[in-house]
């Protein structure tokens, strides 16, 4: 009898181990764990150890020869305080983003909400067309063909056909029109994941709130919009948002591919152009490593920044 | 065909009466005007985005002499497929036969793919279906990482890379990619929608936990994975080797293009031929799997 009482009371504490206590649980997961391992051993080592290293090294000295030597804070003094190249690539970054950013967003929305609207054949081929360049990736080089500032540039042939202007524009080369060139081709290439990510939140909103909506009044299609159908997309407007701020922020093959690096008195040159001047020209990894970390701060920063925002659309 | 059965007839500006007062059924709110300012729009944003890939086209099959021409002409007038035969000449003289440029994309984009599927499907599967501590805490790390751009890693991950012995070679390529982020963050998010009843029925049946998530979950979930492949693909696909390769016989497609685009005017039309080729095969993928991935994408959200 006292045996079976004690035999029950330690498997209940066993049970209660099992369920409560973390070791219990951990242990209890197992399988889980061993199904997650070879993804997160791969992605702590890609992408979690290389964070850490890199604000190790932002405080250091590091050319890659020598080991690392600790400066403290040098380098981000120097950053803002003796770079006027890395401030003017700040500059450049924010004019871009600031334009590409909101501007594609918005651009990716709208076209996704229109297109939402038509037949569903047709809307298949009209997201191909807008998705297109995205998943082409390097196929956007052939802008540089086409602005091309020679004679054999396709758009200085039709603007001077045209007689908008009487002679060729050096489109990547001018300091005028460079920015204005690289921003082209971004609209053009990014309207990306944040596109299909509108397109499928359209799709899936219950369409038996419009319904209700009229019923309560709506009267136009802006109304629609603000009151049912942002408040219902906000998980993808969101996901849409986090892709915009990491491809504009990431942008520097664009501007290589367009007007050479560096470009022409740095009219085009990013902070991830800085960073790639430093890591793989001047092997200056410590300096470097001090643009990375400003630039991931800056991303989460901004991130978090529209998250607050978005709470906000539909009230 | 079948797409178009599952639309439901709607009837247009049906008159309903309802509480004494005449409500238009289904889009009272759209104005004829503004249907068709919308499709003039949408129409000619749709030629601006085509624009390019029309151009490399039409480059393509340009003769020499047209490409030279001035004015420039958009469409070729004598189409000739030369561009394509002068692109083996040209790269013939190079370090490295054109076509090992070819394998090496086609390579680095299988592998990477095929070994992101599998790991990145079954940690999606254990975050979406299991409970377990720290659970939380690992997707969200997940998400984060999709916060910011890869560049702000890549001097870490060169040093890492350069630390295993891997630059130079087809694994700097495709092992970091077997861990990118989007396609297990996409998968997890599409799983959690799936029934957590059918893992259990398996489960009472006696399979275990490798059976549940390949005969069960994965089947289940093709345009999870569908989409996971493409968006892969693409990155892969487009991917110039970077820092991480620096032996000719290891660089890619998109390399070469660069390099053929940088031999100037003269190389246009190879360099078009070459461009046209790359972009095909995704645009293609996508084309044959475009209501799969809007499906995944419907689950993409971020809450």
């Amino acid at each position: 009898m006292s045996t079976a009482v004690a035999t029950k009371k330690r498997r209940e504490l066993k049970d209660y181990e099992k369920k409560w206590t973390l070791w219990g649980r951990i242990k209890e997961s197992k399988a889980s764990y061993l199904f997650l391992m070879p993804y997160y051993i791969l992605f702590v080592m890609f992408t979690i150890v290389p964070v850490i290293i890199s604000v190790y090294y932002s405080f250091t000295y590091y050319n890659i020869l020598e080991a690392p030597q600790f400066i403290g804070w040098t380098n981000f003094l120097n950053l803002f305080l003796h770079d006027d190249v890395f401030i003017l690539a700040i500059q450049n970054t924010f004019i871009f983003a600031i334009i590409t950013g909101p501007l594609g967003y918005l651009a990716a929305f709208v076209f996704a909400w229109f297109i939402n609207e038509l037949p569903p054949k047709v809307r298949a081929i009209m997201i191909l067309v807008f998705y297109a360049p995205t998943i082409s990736g390097q196929v956007y080089m052939v802008w540089s063909i086409m602005f091309s500032g020679d004679s054999y540039g396709w758009i200085n042939g039709v603007l001077m056909n045209w007689g908008i202007i009487n002679k060729a524009v050096q489109w990547t080369t001018d300091t005028k029109t460079m920015m204005f060139v690289c921003i082209v081709v971004a609209l053009w290439s990014s309207l990306g994941a944040g596109f299909l990510s509108h397109v499928a939140g359209l799709q899936g909103i219950d369409k038996e709130l419009y319904e209700a909506g009229y019923v309560d009044g709506i009267s136009n299609r802006w109304q629609e919009l603000w009151y049912i159908t942002l408040p219902s997309m906000k998980p993808q407007l969101l996901f849409a948002a986090v892709m915009s701020i990491t491809s504009t922020f990431g942008a520097a093959d664009i501007m290589t591919a367009m007007c050479g690096f560096p470009s022409t008195d740095y009219a085009v040159h990013t902070i991830v152009n800085h960073l790639q001047d430093y890591g793989d020209v001047r092997f200056e990894m410590g300096y470097a490593s001090a643009i990375a970390v400003l630039l991931f701060g800056a991303c989460l920063g901004l991130n978090r920044l529209i998250q607050n925002l978005l709470q906000k659309v539909g009230t | 065909m079948a797409r178009k059965a599952k639309e439901p007839k709607i009837k247009e500006e049906k008159v309903t009466k309802i509480g004494g007062k005449f409500i238009r059924r289904r889009k009272p709110n759209r104005s004829v005007g503004g249907d068709v300012a919308i499709m003039a729009m949408l129409i000619g944003v749709g030629i601006f985005m085509l624009l390019p890939f029309v151009y490399a086209i039409s480059n393509s099959v340009k003769p020499m002499d047209e490409l030279f021409a001035f004015p420039p002409r958009f469409f070729a007038r004598n189409p000739t497929l030369d561009n394509f035969s002068d692109l083996f000449i040209i790269m013939s003289e190079s370090w490295v036969p054109f076509s090992r440029y070819i394998f090496n994309t086609v390579f680095i984009t299988a592998c990477g793919t095929i070994g992101h599927l599998f790991l990145a499907s079954m940690a999606a599967f254990a975050l979406a279906k299991h409970e377990f501590p720290g659970k939380n805490f690992l997707f969200t790390a997940v998400i984060w990482a999709l916060m910011f751009p890869a560049t702000v890693t890549y001097i870490p991950n060169y040093l890492i890379l350069s630390g295993l012995g891997w630059l130079d070679t087809y694994l700097a390529l495709v092992v970091p990619a077997f861990a990118s982020t989007m396609g297990l963050f996409l998968m997890k998010q599409f799983m959690e929608g799936l029934p957590t009843a059918l893992c259990e029925s398996a489960r009472i049946d006696g399979a275990n936990e490798f059976r549940v998530y390949w005969s069960i979950a994965m089947p289940n979930v093709k345009p999870a994975w569908l989409t996971l492949i493409i968006f892969s693909f693409q990155s892969l696909w487009n991917t110039t080797g970077g820092v991480y390769v620096f032996s000719e016989q290891f660089k890619t497609l998109p390399y070469a293009l660069n390099q053929i685009l940088a031999g100037g005017v003269a190389r246009q039309g190879a360099g078009s031929a070459v461009a046209v080729f790359i972009m095909i095969v995704p645009i293609v993928m996508f084309m044959l799997t475009e209501s799969n991935v809007v499906e995944t994408m419907a689950s993409s959200g971020i809450k």
